[in-house]
């Protein structure tokens, strides 16, 4: 692979050249099959802010459902998919990168691929090859980019859930924050115990329910004391699971991905 | 060994989320002690916080790598300060020693102060059958005695008691009834205690941490009643897991620092006793006689893992049981044996077998919060994903766990994920099923496992007309890129 700037500045001005760099969408299953309106914003978003974006068509799922349910196997069935779709694409050009719109597949990717081949060297140093090139949405955006103002209007109160996987596995926390800040029209709002998880948790949800069901209670409880009217996250998972309780309870906050609200016009 | 019921986790939990006072009560202990602890480090400050944590996380390394070592360092300091030591390898070796040192020695009435391991190993159980009356001396612990329990937490084995409960059993157990207050139900405790104490043959206690270069034995408490119990009565015996030795001195002050924080958010304990064996021929106070026994029940087996091995530098402070959304909903009892939370997730399946724990490792989200509080940053989310495998995939112990659901659930899954053309030939049979249940979009209710149980209290997203993937091919893969060096504000692309 060839050698790349480190510092995302330099590499965005190049010394006064701009040199667009390429963004390989993993759009993650989910919303590929239940929120394409999110990886639409991605898309308009990324190619907005001069970036090539690619979609490799071959992608289906990072596998972490299966991973985190302990069936290592079948998760590297579907890592092998990822290292042999986006591999040949990383090193085709310089300056590439995966971009995905979930904290939870970044992590799958970049933190747990790795410890998936660990009886094949040349895999696992492929993985961790892929895994430096991954980036969640947000953390691209002000990490590789170096922007925070991309845009965006958003009218409203809105309340932002740190997903656990991206604050915990990447300790991307600042990103998403700074990045809201500047959409025009927001007023971001505290919510008590914001850092604790929605009760997601993959399977979990629908192994445990009674568990989940009332750690989403508590969620809800804090997210209606906010006063927000939209609740926005970086990863559709958790917000699919929110919103999904939200719906059932007839409250009329809404939720959007990150991606939607930075690419937004109409507040 | 004490009783396992980490097979009833499902059903326990479950009537544990469905019991209003245990919420309230866990609603009430984890936020406190939670936020204690948040104080007390921000008292000190994150950067030298997170320097202790990183510390403390290499000491324990370093002593488990080399833990033979220091455990017969250990002993021989000890025996040179005049005091015994005995290795059990399990529960029921350790019970046995501590029957015979009390029987030999005549002993009526031992006083306990708090000791986890001695959870484990029933040991209030096993003395009373041989009639030798065993009393907790912690507060909370003779709550729990009185109740027939075992601890709820950690720190705090009655946590989930209200002070009516503990009037009520004061009235039923030891015959004081009305009193209402909580000062008055300490007071009491106290006298009652402290009658014990003065006439115990013998004393047993925990151990918070072993200093292996001294050969002292380190207890951390609020009460005093550990003191009370390793110096009043004639023979004192201490019970420790062999994973709670340090090297030096040195390193004990880095635990100090970060264990009462970590628990309690004290910057030390009332009391910090250290034990360096019994009294010497010029004192005049302390025991006659000390005995230290090592116990091993199953931990060989953690340290010989090297996936779970960080598990024994736990030291027991509570901060992930604290913070955990599970424990928080769940409690103490749910988990079945005697550690709850997530640090229980991971060794008690290692300590009281794989197979009899089986829904521990997949009690928690994997939010990860635990891992961030732990004073010496234990990996749990990642080893309960290394527990999870190895119970689906099957270990060198043993083959899988799963159940033909499961493994059926999981190749279905990778199936359906194994090519692009599956997913959309998947999409289409689920476009078509549901239209039965599908209303503007959404799904409210689908009789089918597992979705019923997402749909018990969520609605979800019906599966839209297009996919993403669609939509690239129809408009997004000829809409042109548009290059800026910055984002254009409210300019539709």
């Amino acid at each position: 692979m060839a050698s790349q700037s480190t510092d995302p500045k330099e590499r965005i001005d190049n010394g006064g050249e701009h040199v667009s760099p390429r963004a390989l969408l993993y759009v993650t299953c989910l919303v590929d099959q239940l929120y394409p309106e999110v990886g639409v914003s991605c898309v308009r978003l990324l190619r907005r802010l001069g970036v090539e974006v690619e979609f490799p068509k071959d992608q289906t799922c990072c596998g972490q459902a299966v991973f985190n349910s302990g069936f290592t196997n079948d998760a590297r069935h579907l890592a092998r998919r990822v290292l042999d779709t986006f591999g040949p694409l990383l090193e085709e050009k310089d300056d590439t990168y995966i971009v995905v719109p979930s904290g939870s597949c970044t992590s799958m990717m970049r933190v747990f691929y790795p410890s998936l081949f660990e009886d094949d060297p040349d895999l696992q140093h492929r993985a961790t090859e892929l895994g430096s090139r991954v980036y969640e949405l947000s953390e691209f955006l002000v990490k590789v980019l170096g922007v925070t103002d991309v845009g965006g209007k958003h009218a409203g109160k809105v309340a932002y859930h740190p997903s656990c996987h991206l604050l915990r596995e990447l300790e991307v926390e600042d990103e998403p924050v700074k990045l809201l800040r500047q959409v025009e029209g927001i007023d971001l709002v505290e919510v008590e115990q914001a850092r604790t998880c929605c009760g997601f948790g993959g399977t979990f949800s629908v192994k445990y329910p009674h568990i989940s069901e009332g750690m989403l209670a508590d969620k809800l409880e804090n997210l209606k004391a906010s006063g927000a009217s939209t609740l926005v996250g970086c990863d559709v998972s958790c917000l699919m699971h929110m919103e999904g309780a939200l719906r059932r309870r007839g409250s009329s906050m809404s939720a959007l991905h990150l991606a939607q609200v930075l690419e937004s016009s109409e507040g | 060994m004490a009783e396992v019921k980490t097979k009833e986790f499902v059903p326990a939990s479950r009537r544990a989320v469905d019991n209003p006072q245990l919420q309230a009560a866990l609603k009430r202990a984890g936020g406190g002690f939670d936020s204690a602890r948040m104080e007390a480090i921000e008292e000190l400050g994150e950067e030298r916080w997170q320097e202790l944590r990183e510390r403390a996380r290499r000491i324990k390394e370093h002593t488990l790598e080399n833990l033979d070592y220091y455990l017969e360092l250990l002993y021989n300091r000890v025996t040179a300060n005049g005091g015994q030591v005995h290795f059990a390898a399990d529960a029921q070796e350790a019970n046995e020693i501590i029957s015979e040192l009390a029987l030999s020695r005549g002993a009526k009435t031992v006083t306990k102060s708090k000791s986890m391991v001695s959870e484990e190993m029933g040991l209030n159980h096993s003395l009373e059958a041989l009639g030798i009356r065993s009393v907790e001396t912690d507060l909370g612990e003779y709550i729990i005695q009185l109740a027939g329990e075992t601890p709820f937490h950690i720190v705090g084995p009655a946590i989930h008691k209200t002070k009516e409960d503990v009037s009520e059993l004061f009235a039923d157990k030891i015959d004081r009834p009305g009193l209402v207050e909580i000062e008055d139900l300490a007071e009491t405790a106290r006298e009652v205690l402290r009658n014990d104490l003065l006439q115990a043959d013998m004393g047993i206690s925990g151990a918070n941490f072993l200093v292996a270069e001294t050969g002292t034995l380190v207890i951390v408490t609020n009460e005093g009643n550990g003191r009370f119990c390793t110096s009043s009565p004639r023979i004192h015996v201490a019970l420790t897991g062999m994973e709670k030795v340090v090297p030096s001195l040195e390193d004990l002050a880095v635990f100090l620092r970060l264990l009462p924080r970590a628990a309690t958010g004290q910057r030390l304990t009332s009391y910090v006793s250290m034990v360096s064996g019994p009294r010497a021929p010029m004192e005049e106070d302390g025991p006659e006689e000390f005995h230290l026994v090592i116990v091993n029940n199953g931990r060989s087996r953690l340290l010989q893992d090297e996936k779970l091995r960080g598990a024994l530098s736990c030291i027991r402070c509570g901060a992930c049981l604290n913070i955990c959304p599970v424990y928080r909903k769940v409690g103490g009892h749910a988990y079945g044996w005697v550690y709850p939370g997530p640090i229980g997730a991971v060794i008690d399946p290692v300590l009281v077998g794989l197979d009899k724990a089986k829904d521990l490792p997949f009690a928690s989200s994997l939010c990860g919060a635990c891992r961030e509080v732990c004073p010496v940053k234990i990996n749990l989310p990642h080893m309960l994903l290394t527990l999870r495998s190895r119970l689906m995939e099957g270990d060198e112990e043993g083959g899988s766990k799963a159940t033909l659901m499961d493994s059926a659930m999981g190749r279905g899954y990778r199936t359906l994920m194994s090519s692009p053309a599956m997913m959309s030939l998947a999409r289409k049979v689920g476009r078509v099923t549901q239209v039965a249940v599908a209303r503007k979009g959404w799904i409210r209710k689908i009789p089918l496992p597992p979705f019923d149980r997402w749909t018990r209290a969520r609605d979800m997203r019906a599966i839209p007309k297009e996919s993403f993937r669609d939509i690239w091919d129809k408009e997004l893969s000829k809409e042109n890129a548009q290059p800026s060096q910055k984002g254009r504000k409210g300019e539709k692309p």
